[in-house]
């Protein structure tokens, strides 16, 4: 029955207003549609790892039809002449976008026309080491340990972590074992202005009133590797009443009474279930086709996205003043400490640190907090059939909140809105080995090294797709510590993420695109004044005539910029 | 000066004034009969704070013991605190604010005052006028003729003197068809669209009353407008209801028997006193320091701003599509036409003519559409967002307009030759100002107090080389193609750049727009050499 043909597919995403007639492939990576109109035979790529939905509303006089969903929230309509192709397609496009093992991801039949060494580089191209020593650690207060090697102590941590100097193994150790998943506290980030750090970990195992005294020691022990502080605060970033009611599962957060010299402090980031059901309310809100204002501002108030979003980034900021302003020590959990803890450690360190807010740093930030302490990329962007409960959208709320700020200081980020769209595709479309799994001892045990390719050169390559023209380092907004206003009226939509819908009306004229030309053509100008005085010393103006520029009107900045390559279509062999 | 009877304390000394963006300073407070003037006696300081009284929205007053505390707001959306130290005097300073904030008499006003070193009142004043209007457009002469039959304001007070009418239509006949629109509001020319010819008119209501009253003259003036061509549109800023309505009052609508050629389309905006109210609550909601999602986005739905933002961004779409892409004539009116029908006229100008989105060309169409036009400015802005006062004729129609182009300037950052910094001069400058510009309700007005030969222009000030510099776009790229808006809900945002305008995070907003001038200026250079 495959291929189909005279198939209708409308995809609004892009702008079509009109389905277009053609024929459907199914390989076994994409889901792949041509048009059948001779002067274009325009081909549409559909990777079946993006699919998050395939569903089959009832027929209609004309054909059956089949909704593809994917998880960059691009909606695909087709329609098939008749029945029982569409459910032949309709079921192997269910098997094939949910695969059941590793080894039927994309990631390890992707290609890219590299060599072995080029590979193996690849992955050493974030070197996270490197990171701890540009912020001075070790040092005399935070060291490097060994007890987690070969993943002994905790399987979802890295084997390479910093604690305090101060903390022994038999202190490690034990409060690992009085901590949810055997997450003990470990150092995030160091910040060297005020010797102040922030720390990570999962809740205690305390339940009503357990204590456990290395783990005491261990909270003690973070606060004395900062000689400036004589208490650290510990942010449990769940709401008060979800970290009461884990007490009764034998779980819970530190007794005051218990632990001396520490403030503790919620923040009220809601559970993954909370976070899945809004971000379906937020893609509802985008897939509106005319709403009037007020069911518009009405669906972005129901679907308690932004509050969401501005909860997490108050987590960071709380963080980040800690730290900064006072000088305090933070040690920040919520259940497992590794959703949550991920998100309001890796704002922190953006708010706190300008390296982070460069295309380089912030990769090595996502490597860090997210990859490399064990973020379960696999289970909640669905990578793998799985249980459909683990889903939500952590990362995706950390990127927005990037986002957000860069909306605040527009000139304060290296990298623009289509890395951080880019990188959500690459996050949940499996092309790359960077985000399988859900820790690093999983990654290595599927030798992932071996077998994938690392995003980040890749991303690097493309970097002057990424580049936010109005980065200057040496500028007051990428200096020091970042203060954002997050009070309700600075949030707004993410339209580039989540409105498909209004990326069909014309192009919209984007300033930074014209700006990176600017740039772009000053710096070439630049070069060749540099070079023409290098070969003529004292040469005047006349000289420099036959580099006539071109005119303002020649950069071409109406076109809409390309977009983020699709991650298809490379060593797929054409149909 | 007569002034003086409302300052009973001119000077208070030992005065803390707390600003938004400033750290609080301590000083001399004066008060003169148009300005608040604090100066900064801080050690190695010598800030000085002059606020224009006019500027003054509302006060709130507080006394405490031997003390007083009053805070200002103004209809910048600024608001400012005064510690002043001594009841009597506390209490005798916010007399003289109430009372000279509000002063009735125009003669009196600052323009009247205000001699700045580098303007001179024998300048030109103004931009345009329809008799420029007309001279220059060269396409016009044929079918279209200027009318003086106003020169006196006496067939329409709301008018300027000249105005540009169909060639084959006298002005007798103007005269009985001005007797037949409320306001003697006659349909006028507006704007012609070179590309095809097609025109914009724009009038009041016609007075067809309960008893469906018809005036063959004003039938004979549509239908010399259209000439030739098969029909026209009339966009009615009302609802077909509330036109229905307006007969009841004597007022009405073109009906489809007496105008065939003519198609109605009602498209309902909102003015008047619900405009105003949707902007104080909007104003209300960006001052809400709860910190709370939902209750902001539940207020900024309430306030109905953003809404009727939208309303006017699609009604001046729909007019420049029957103008530009369905090739037809147009007149657009409400009941009074001298407020939603020129912001539609205003927007769907910038969308189809290149020549209104220079800075020149911009400032000149608001003198025309606007001031010409006789938008009663006196009334429509004597107050902002926080007077407490009982609403008269407030409305911040033009205001609702600037936010307009802002979106426009937002969705099509290239095509406007001016930046938001003239939106914002314009959105402080039309509620209190230096200059003459905005005072007074119309024409005849402004003819009748000299504001012309006794007050300084403001569009001629903002032209000044160093003022237009800052005032246009550096990435502005002329474009001849009609920019068409998107007005969906969430291609429409807030204008944080004005309801949040005194707040930390704008300075970041703004310092990117210095950045992108910077980029752009530098690029010049190199370009150059």
């Amino acid at each position: 029955v495959i291929p189909v043909e005279n198939v209708r597919l409308l995809d609004r995403s892009s702008g079509q207003r009109k389905a277009s007639v053609g024929t459907l492939y199914l390989s076994a990576t994409h889901t792949i549609f041509v048009e059948n109109n001779p002067e274009t035979r325009k081909e549409t790529w559909v990777l079946h790892s993006m699919v998050s939905s395939v569903d089959r509303p009832p027929s209609t006089p004309s054909g059956s039809q089949l909704v593809l969903r994917c998880k960059d929230f691009r909606v695909y309509q087709i329609l098939v002449p008749q029945e029982r192709d569409c459910v032949d397609v309709h079921a192997s496009l269910v098997r094939l976008s949910r695969p059941e093992k590793y080894s039927e991801l994309y990631c390890l039949s992707f290609n890219p026309s590299v060599n072995k060494e080029e590979r193996e580089a690849s992955w050493s191209f974030i070197d996270l080491m490197a990171d701890y020593k540009r912020m001075g650690v070790p040092n005399n207060l935070w060291v490097s340990t060994t007890v987690n090697n070969e993943y002994r102590v905790c399987d979802t941590y890295p084997s390479e972590l910093f604690v305090p100097k101060s903390a022994s193994t038999g202190v490690i150790v034990g409060s690992s074992r009085f901590r949810s998943r055997g997450r003990f506290p470990a150092l995030s980030y160091f910040h060297q202005d005020t010797l102040a750090a922030v720390c990570r970990c999962s809740q205690p195992l305390s339940g009503f009133s357990g204590r456990c005294q290395e783990d005491e020691l261990m909270l003690q022990a973070v606060m004395k590797s900062n000689p400036g502080s004589d208490y650290i605060y510990v942010v449990d970033t769940r709401p008060k009443l979800n970290a009461m009611a884990n007490r009764a599962a034998g779980k819970g957060y530190e007794n005051e009474d218990h632990y001396t010299n520490i403030k503790l402090q919620f923040i009220g980031i809601e559970n993954i279930h909370v976070m899945r059901s809004s971000q379906q309310k937020i893609i509802d809100v985008g897939e509106m086709r005319a709403p009037s204002m007020s069911d518009f501002l009405w669906g972005l108030e129901n679907s308690g996205w932004l509050k969401h979003i501005k909860a997490v980034l108050d987590a960071g900021v709380f963080i980040a003043r800690a730290v900064a302003d006072e000088g305090v020590s933070v040690l920040v959990h919520c259940s497992d400490g590794w959703d949550r803890t991920a998100q309001a450690c890796s704002v922190a360190s953006i708010l706190l640190d300008p390296f982070y807010r460069t295309l380089r740093g912030f990769m090595v930030l996502i490597e860090r907090d997210w990859v490399s302490f064990g973020h379960k990329f696999s289970h909640r962007y669905a990578h793998l059939d799985g249980d459909p409960k683990e889903v939500s959208p952590v990362i995706d709320q950390f990127l927005e909140c990037v986002w957000q700020l860069s909306e605040q200081f527009p000139c304060a980020f290296e990298f623009n809105e289509r890395f951080l769209i880019t990188l959500h595709t690459y996050i949940y479309s499996c092309q790359y080995g960077s985000f399988m799994g859900n820790c690093q001892k999983e990654r290595r045990d599927l030798r992932l090294r071996e077998r994938s390719h690392s995003v980040w050169p890749q991303l690097w390559k493309d970097r002057s797709d990424y580049t936010n023209p109005l980065y200057q380092a040496e500028q007051s907004q990428s200096q020091g510590v970042l203060k954002p206003n997050t009070s309700p009226f600075y949030f707004k939509m993410w339209k580039g993420l989540y409105n498909h819908v209004e990326k069909s009306v014309p192009p919209r004229q984007s300033p930074a695109d014209y700006l990176s030309a600017v740039r772009e053509e000053s710096q070439q100008l630049e070069e060749e004044l540099t070079n023409h005085q290098e070969v003529a010393p004292g040469g005047t103006a006349h000289q420099h005539q036959h580099h006539q520029p071109g005119s303002r009107q020649g950069i071409q900045h109406n076109t809409p910029p390309p977009p983020p390559p699709p991650p298809t279509n490379l060593e797929i062999p054409p149909v | 000066m007569e002034f003086s009877e409302h300052i009973k304390t001119a000077n208070v000394e030992d005065v803390v004034l707390r600003q938004p963006l400033h750290p609080p300073s301590r000083g001399t407070l004066c008060i003169t009969g148009h300005h608040l003037l604090f100066s900064d006696r801080e050690e190695g300081s010598s800030r000085q704070v002059l606020l224009l009284l006019r500027n003054i929205d509302a006060i709130e007053k507080r006394t405490s013991g031997s003390s007083g505390t009053i805070t200002i707001k103004c209809k910048d959306l600024q608001v400012l605190q005064l510690d002043i130290p001594g009841m009597e005097q506390c209490l005798n300073i916010a007399h003289s604010i109430e009372t000279l904030s509000c002063l009735d008499s125009v003669s009196e006003m600052y323009p009247f005052f205000y001699r700045p070193a580098d303007l001179s009142l024998q300048d030109q004043w103004g931009l345009s006028s329809p008799e420029s209007y007309y001279s220059q457009m060269k396409e016009l002469h044929g079918r279209w003729r200027l009318s003086s039959v106003n020169r006196d304001y006496s067939v329409c007070p709301s008018y300027p003197p000249a105005v540009i009418v169909p060639n084959s239509i006298d002005d007798d006949t103007l005269r009985k068809v001005a007797k037949f629109r409320q306001g003697g509001r006659f349909p006028v020319l507006c704007y012609y669209h070179r590309k095809n010819g097609m025109v914009i008119m724009r009038s009041s209501q016609p007075l067809t009353g309960a008893n469906r009253k018809r005036c063959k003259e004003d039938e004979l003036l549509l239908q010399a407008v259209i000439d030739g061509s098969d029909k026209g549109y009339i966009i009615d800023t009302r609802s077909s209801q509330q036109a229905q309505q307006a007969r009841m009052t004597g007022g009405g609508f073109e009906s489809k028997s007496c105008y065939s050629h003519w198609k109605r389309l009602h498209r309902q905006m909102e003015r008047g006193k619900a405009l105003q109210e949707s902007l104080i609550k909007l104003v209300e909601a960006c001052g809400d320091e709860s910190n709370n999602m939902d209750r902001w986005l539940s207020k900024l739905e309430n306030s109905k701003w953003l809404s009727y933002v939208q309303t006017a961004l699609s009604t001046a779409g729909l007019l420049a599509e029957c103008v530009e892409r369905d090739g037809h004539s147009v007149l657009v009116h409400g009941s009074e036409g001298t407020d939603s029908s020129l912001l539609i006229s205003t927007l769907a100008q910038l969308i189809m003519d290149p020549c209104c989105r220079t800075l020149d060309g911009f400032l000149a169409l608001l003198e025309r559409e606007w001031l010409q036009a006789g938008h009663p400015f006196q009334q429509r802005c004597a107050h902002s967002a926080y007077s407490h006062t009982r609403l008269q004729q407030e409305s911040p129609v033009f205001l609702l307009l600037l936010d307009c182009v802002w979106q426009l300037w937002r969705q099509f950052p290239l095509a406007l030759g001016f930046s938001e910094a003239l939106l914002l001069r314009l959105a402080t400058e039309v509620y209190a100002s230096d200059y003459g510009t905005f005072l007074c309700n119309s024409d005849q007005e402004r003819c009748a107090v000299g504001v012309k030969d006794k007050t300084h222009c403001l569009f001629q000030a903002l032209l000044r080389p160093r003022e237009k510099d800052y005032y246009s776009n550096p990435l502005y790229e002329p474009t001849e193609l009609a920019i068409w808006p998107s007005v969906h809900p969430q291609s429409l945002q807030l204008w944080r750049g004005f309801f949040l305008r005194w707040t930390q995070q704008i300075r970041h907003l703004e310092e990117a727009q210095e950045e992108i001038r910077n980029m752009v200026i530098e690029w010049g250079k190199l370009a150059l050499s």
